[in-house]
């Protein structure tokens, strides 16, 4: 039985809006991968403790509020520490365009605003997980 | 195995690595089990189910919560079903635990049932025995109960929970035996609906039929578990329980059972495999596939003709 992609999908700060994510979780687990929904209002603590816990292969960040580069980098600087820099970090949601380079600066992997194919980001993740294995 | 030392010292990221690689029957897995087998001190597994929107996760969110007051490490193994058509899973368990989620005590690890038809993942045992290495004083196992799920479970835990909503009175004369035959403790969730005492009582007849006098009398309780109402109550049954297992002998000879279980199922898992081997290799499984796809050869036939080939090999 081959390992299956497992993907923690969580919405850090104060967002309320939890379509999209609910969404994309969908999708994933279409795709054949075990999503772990954590629900809304985490802080980076708590999304990178359940990320190590339930031993995922990504994490996708889903904002919508504005603070995509804070809670990228608090998210991506906390796995260092805890020695979990090998799982992808993954930014969605509302996300100006101009902030794209700032994020993939920041260490996250891949950013994907409203309007992307479904496709994309199951081709990404898929390839992103088998150059890390 | 240095993923296991890593582990006995206390790393939870190599806890929750060895589990992923349990979870996928590969053969490190025998490897693990190996090395964790000295290290297990026998936990305490309650199992949680119920249909679908019952209160399983509220549940056991306010039972962990107990239990940390309590000073007990915890466990929990929240499972969710696989699709049988994309193999994803959607584990939304977890979200109704949060505020256990930075609690050091307490380690959440998500399952998908990954094709176990019995609905919990045919890797449960070796999860839970890991949980009892690293440390854990119980481990809380949730899981959906429909179908024939509860055989499972009731094997699993130690104390199984089975909860139910007040709506199921409609239907408890037609409700599968089942979910009621396995519960230790039987759970009226959401008890300020509509329904609620009279399903309890319905439910206290029903058991009172089934009555043996030696054995656990299973109470009947009702909860409004989003409010915290009746979970103390619950703790209380869950220890008196405990203890009955533990006085009783039941709890021994119940472990004995599972790791004669355990041996048995790993000795067909490997019979299996290598007789698939065996006949791979062997050649004519293809011919005999292609006349019984075919239709020219019936698969009873074609099947005890390879049994006989099999045998054949083995007593060489």
């Amino acid at each position: 039985m081959a390992k299956r992609i497992r993907v923690l999908m969580a919405k850090p700060g104060l967002d309320g809006h939890e379509t999209g994510a609910k969404l994309i979780a969908r999708v994933l687990r279409d795709a054949g991968m075990e999503v772990i929904y954590t629900g809304m209002r985490q802080s980076p603590e708590m999304i990178v403790a359940a990320a190590i816990d339930e031993d995922v292969d990504v994490i996708g960040l889903s904002t919508l509020s504005g603070s995509h580069k804070e809670h990228a980098s608090r998210v991506i600087d906390l796995l260092k520490q805890k020695g979990a820099d090998n799982i992808v970090v993954l930014s969605g949601g509302v996300i100006p365009k101009e902030d794209y380079a700032a994020l993939q600066s920041l260490g996250v992997k891949g950013v994907f605003g409203p309007g992307t194919s479904t496709r994309v980001i199951i081709d990404f993740i898929k390839s992103s997980v088998v150059s890390n294995n | 195995m240095e993923l296991v030392d890593r582990m006995l010292s206390g790393s939870r990221q190599a806890l929750a690595q060895l589990i992923s690689q349990v979870e996928s029957d590969l053969p490190q897995a025998a490897e693990i089990m190996k090395d964790i087998h000295p290290h297990i001190h026998s936990t305490y597994t309650i199992g949680i189910t119920g249909p679908p929107g019952a209160g399983k996760s509220t549940v056991v969110d306010k039972l962990t919560a107990q239990l940390r007051q309590d000073g007990k490490r915890v466990g929990i193994i929240a499972v969710d079903p696989t699709s049988p058509f994309s193999q994803g899973a959607f584990l939304g368990d977890r979200i109704r635990m949060q505020q256990h989620y930075l609690d050091d005590g307490v380690y959440i690890r998500s399952m998908a049932t990954r094709g176990s038809l019995g609905g919990l993942p045919t890797s449960t045992w070796r999860v839970i025995k890991i949980m009892d290495a690293f440390g854990f004083d119980i481990i809380l196992v949730e899981t959906v109960g429909v179908g024939q799920v509860e055989v499972d479970i009731a094997e699993a835990a130690d104390t199984t929970i089975v909860i139910l909503v007040p709506e199921a009175g409609d239907t408890i004369q037609t409700m599968k035996a089942g979910l009621l035959e396995i519960a230790d403790i039987l759970v009226v969730n959401k008890a300020d609906r509509e329904g609620a005492d009279h399903l309890a009582t319905q439910l206290q007849g029903m058991l009172r039929m089934n009555e043996d006098k030696a054995s656990w009398k299973t109470p009947v309780l009702l909860t409004q578990a989003a409010h915290n109402i009746g979970i103390d109550q619950l703790y209380r049954r869950f220890q008196e329980h405990h203890r009955f297992l533990h006085d009783s002998g039941r709890f021994a000879q119940r472990h004995s059972e599972q790791r004669r279980a355990e041996f048995i199922g790993t000795i067909e898992l490997g019979v299996k495999a290598q007789i698939k081997e065996m006949l791979e290799k062997q050649g004519d499984l293809k011919n005999y596939m292609e006349a019984v796809e075919k239709g020219e050869l019936d698969p009873y036939s074609a099947a005890m003709q390879v049994h006989l080939a099999i045998r054949n090999k083995l007593t060489k």
